[in-house]
């Protein structure tokens, strides 16, 4: 089925989040839409599917207008859409979740989950899904849910097929799973729009590019563009993707971590983990999101407390100093979840600054606040960080997620440090914010400050870290200097498989008999690249 | 002193037009403010259906609806022109002390509410349920008066011990909820509702003891000395031969007011405490204790508490009673929610509650509508201020609390 969207317009206030926006997708294809956060792909794709109405333009389905007062209609006009964040119930059977919503039922108005059972199967053997119609939903991986939500759109005879991000919440080797689903279902006849942000897929899977930027088309490309090409046009100017950085200059002194566990209950969430990091190198935690790297950090910090083991900076024992201690004597943290560990949203820009630093000498006379100091240390931070602000005092809620992330980093980074933990520093942020943070990081690096980044994003850790240890059920898999990492793409395979539990020696084995999607859509293009 | 600005919103500010439009249009001000206007409206209603006059002129109301209105609005108008006369002016009274008498009473009734008030503000921006002030002032009100009539002080001295004695007593109440939420996480709505239980035991019980019991009735303490009472706050001088009740506890209400701003606008503590009300978690990752703060507050709110005690114990002739606490400590609730949980709105909210109740004296005496429909009103403000979104639906405001429409739909788009 050929979709056709035309002069697409959708105004919220006084934000076009949507203007004119002219797509077609032809049977058979896969389209992927690119375009940082807030560029306005999901608003585009919510107005396909009947969330919300369309101030303005026409949606065409083999060239017949349609309209969509609500998700209903656009399913029953063959149009699939696999959110973000699943639609499940995590109690239900994999059968129960794709008859949800359309329960088929017999003549008494019983449920007949028999036929669901059986669309099921059917489906999952026409793709090569593999998926257990009985299973729970809860007992299976996020990649197999996936499955569970794409089995759902093709059992109501989705033509078109919506994928919101999909690649988010895979691992590197599920990622090239669901690339070959994309592909069958391509070669079935069914057209795809592929919602990313990120390069890499779109590159390996798109059969023609759509980039949006503020709510605009603003060109098409074709897969074989570079990435570079690619960011320029989705961010509106050149950026530079790979950071610069020197050879780490690896100092004595830094932080040692040894035999540390952390329990949930009696469950070790941080199981016997050991390593260094010394000054002037960055190391990377990796590893899927879960796998007890949010425990190791808090556990640094001290607001998660260790069971057994030692955490020791620069020599002197961390455990057991309060979180205040530790922050004064020089750690900076930037907390995994921003919103809720990393600001205080009703507060100010201001008052954000100094969040861990109120009670200073700096910007406290005894337990009166130093308001002069602390207005003047927001322009000085705010000014140094780039912070688009209209106004210090203004609460922090009013800044886009990129600025807040700026000031918890401007706020952590505007001390003298020993030790540098930053947990997704650049989560939800665009790639002009992301370009900067990167740099800052390996700023604080070249100053001999030891750097803790903890991040589920591989492409984040392979171009910042020097060394990049990889967690999994608590444990640390294996450590991977990250100089070694070729262009060849093995390090990234052996780094996706250990992300998975497989140890070290295996994984690079592994990685090199066998060359993920993504691996051989990067030599080849780099082959181009070179001619 | 402008107490909802924020550190820093200093005069140079050049967006302070546009944001102080942003407040009164979207902010919690305009909600009190409603509140307060509808919770009248809903009275005046209120105050016709109970009248006997508007009864009789129902029954006709089709053939002459003019003479409905008409009682309606006699009966609605005297009642509502009587509680002005008692809580503001009464311009009826031969005399200027008689005419100026009833504001002073609705400040004094005024005092106890407004420091009660600032306590549970205090706890409310720490995130605490601070049920407890009824507890607290009972408690600071056996300690003021004990140091009332149980020491033999020069003047000044024995009335600065008294408050603080009054504080003192409030404080320990509060610090034992605030303690214990900290160390076992005890809920603190349930252990100040079951401290209040405690209080009202104890000063029944205390009340029998020895000094306490010196009429041997176990109803009422000594009298204070006069030495440890407030005098009078407006001077003979000034209005000769007044028979003013309102003292030197309003100056008090007054200080605590800018204390509290203080403390919270400008102080450290003041940051913890905001910060751990606003955001717990980003509070602990910032290296606060969130434990220290929550007994800290406590402390700080019973203490305001117990200076409400002070108003109602050390006034000439006064003692201790049981009813020391009256309902101030629950009416101190909704002083402080319809203040906003701001020292200045809190202080205003005071000041009208306060006026309600010297003015709905002379109401029901003067005309045939009852006290009770002060309570009325009062219940109605609370019920509009547990429900800003129902206030903002009839009169159509933003909601302040949410992002605009088009940051919304960016976030939405982010999380996508």
């Amino acid at each position: 089925m050929k979709l056709e969207l035309r002069g697409i317009t959708k105004v919220f206030g006084s934000l076009v989040a949507n203007d004119h926006i002219d797509l077609i997708v032809e049977p058979g294809e896969i389209h992927a839409l690119l375009g940082e956060n807030g560029a306005g792909k999901s608003t585009l794709m919510n107005v396909l599917y009947g969330l919300y109405d369309p101030d303005d333009g026409q949606i065409l389905l083999d060239d017949e207008p349609v309209t969509f007062p609500g998700p209903g209609d656009a399913v029953r006009a063959g149009i699939g859409m696999v959110h973000q964040h699943f639609m499940l119930v995590p109690v239900f059977t994999v059968a129960e979740s794709v008859a949800l919503g359309y329960e088929p039922a017999g003549p008494a108005g019983i449920l007949d989950l028999a036929s669901a059972r059986r669309k099921v199967q059917e489906i999952s053997e026409r793709f090569g899904f593999d998926v257990d119609p009985d299973a729970l939903i809860e007992d299976l991986p996020v990649g197999v849910q996936q499955r569970v939500e794409i089995i759902k759109a093709l059992s109501r005879d989705a033509q078109i097929l919506i994928l919101d991000e999909p690649t988010a919440v895979l691992t590197p080797q599920e990622t090239d799973e669901l690339i070959k689903i994309m592909g069958e279902l391509k070669a079935a006849g069914t057209s795809i729009v592929f919602i990313t942000h990120k390069l890499r897929e779109v590159r390996a899977v798109a059969d023609r590019i759509t980039v949006i930027r503020r709510g605009k088309v603003v060109g098409e490309a074709s897969p074989e563009s570079t990435e570079t090409e690619l960011a320029s046009l989705m961010v509106g100017r050149s950026v530079n993707l790979s950071v610069e950085k020197s050879p780490a200059e690896v100092r004595d002194h830094g932080l040692v971590v040894s035999d540390l566990t952390v329990l949930n209950g009696s469950t070790p969430v941080v199981d016997r983990v050991t390593f260094e990091v010394n000054g002037g190198e960055i190391l990377a935690i990796a590893g899927v999101q879960g796998n007890g790297q949010t425990e190791l950090a808090e556990v640094i910090l001290g607001i998660e407390e260790a069971a057994a083991g030692s955490v020791s900076l620069d020599g002197e024992e961390l455990l057991g100093r309060t979180v205040r201690q530790r922050l004064r004597s020089g750690l900076g943290f930037v907390p995994e979840d921003r919103s809720t560990d990393g600001v205080v949203a009703s507060f100010s820009i201001a008052e954000n600054l100094v969040l861990d630093l109120y009670s200073t000498d700096e910007f406290s006379r005894g337990v009166s606040l130093n308001l002069d100091r602390i207005a003047q240390n927001a322009e000085a931070r705010t000014k140094e960080f780039d912070v688009r602000l209209t106004h210090i005092d203004d609460p922090i809620s009013t800044l886009s997620g990129g600025n807040a992330q700026k000031v918890v980093l401007a706020r952590e980074m505007s001390r003298p440090l020993r030790l540098l933990v930053a947990s997704q520093p650049t989560r939800g942020l665009d790639v002009g914010s992301i370009e900067f943070v990167h740099k800052r990081i390996v700023a604080e690096r070249d100053q001999g400050t030891p750097v803790i980044i903890v991040s589920t994003e591989l492409d984040e850790v392979l171009a910042l870290a020097d060394r990049v240890a990889v967690m999994y059920r608590g444990r640390i898999v294996g450590i991977i200097d990250a100089a070694e990492a070729g262009a060849d793409g093995i390090n990234r395979d052996a780094l996706g498989l250990m992300m998975a539990g497989v140890p070290l020696e295996d994984a690079v084995q592994q990685a090199a008999g066998h060359r993920s999607v993504l691996a051989s859509a990067d030599a080849a293009a780099e082959g181009k690249d070179l001619t | 002193m402008s107490d909802s600005s924020t550190p820093g919103h200093a005069a140079t500010s050049p967006r302070t037009g546009s944001s102080v439009l942003r407040q009164i249009v979207g902010g919690d001000v305009v909600i009190s403010f409603l509140a307060v206007v509808i919770a009248l409206a809903i009275g005046g209603v209120l105050i016709a259906f109970a009248d006997e006059q508007v009864a009789t002129t129902v029954s006709y109301v089709f053939a002459r609806p003019s003479d409905f209105l008409a009682a309606s609005w006699e009966a609605v108008s005297e009642a509502y022109k009587a509680l002005f006369r008692g809580a503001v002016f009464d311009y009826e009274a031969d005399t200027l002390n008689r005419k100026v008498r009833p504001l002073t009473e609705s400040m004094t009734f005024a005092i106890p509410l407004i420091l009660a008030g600032l306590g549970i503000a205090v706890g409310f921006r720490a995130g605490l349920f601070n049920i407890g002030a009824q507890g607290q002032i009972i408690v600071g009100g056996i300690l003021a008066a004990y140091v009332g009539f149980a020491f033999d002080l020069p003047p000044v001295v024995h009335l600065l011990l008294c408050i603080l004695g009054g504080a003192l007593g409030g404080a320990f109440w509060g610090f034992i909820p605030g303690i214990l939420k900290a160390r076992t996480g005890a809920n603190e709505v349930i252990v100040t509702i079951m401290l209040n239980w405690i209080a009202v035991s104890l000063i029944a019980y205390v009340l029998t003891l020895g000094r306490f019991n010196a009429s041997g009735t176990g109803l009422r303490s000594p009298q204070i000395d006069s030495s440890a009472a407030y005098p009078p706050l407006i001077p003979d001088a000034l209005f000769p031969g007044n028979t003013f009740r309102l003292h030197w506890g309003f100056v008090v209400a007054i200080l605590a007011t800018i204390f509290v701003w203080w403390l919270l606008d400008r102080s450290t503590i003041g940051f913890e405490i905001r910060a751990a009300g606003a955001n717990p978690h980003a509070a602990r990752t910032a290296g606060m204790s969130v434990g220290r703060i929550t007994v800290l507050t406590m402390v700080i709110a019973g203490a305001l508490a117990g200076l409400a005690a002070t108003s109602q114990v050390l006034v000439g002739g006064g003692s201790l009673t049981a009813g020391v606490a009256a309902t101030y400590g629950f009416d101190a609730i909704t002083v402080a929610l319809l203040g906003r949980s701001r020292p200045l709105g809190t202080f205003l909210a005071g000041l009208l509650f306060g006026a309600f109740q010297a003015g709905g004296t002379l109401m029901q005496s003067v005309t045939p509508t009852p006290i009770d429909i002060v309570f009325v009103v009062q219940s109605v403000i609370v019920l509009l201020i547990a429900a800003p979104p129902l206030v903002r639906a009839i009169f159509r405001l933003p909601d302040p609390d949410a992002p605009p429409r088009a940051s919304r739909a960016a976030t939405k788009e982010a999380a996508a």
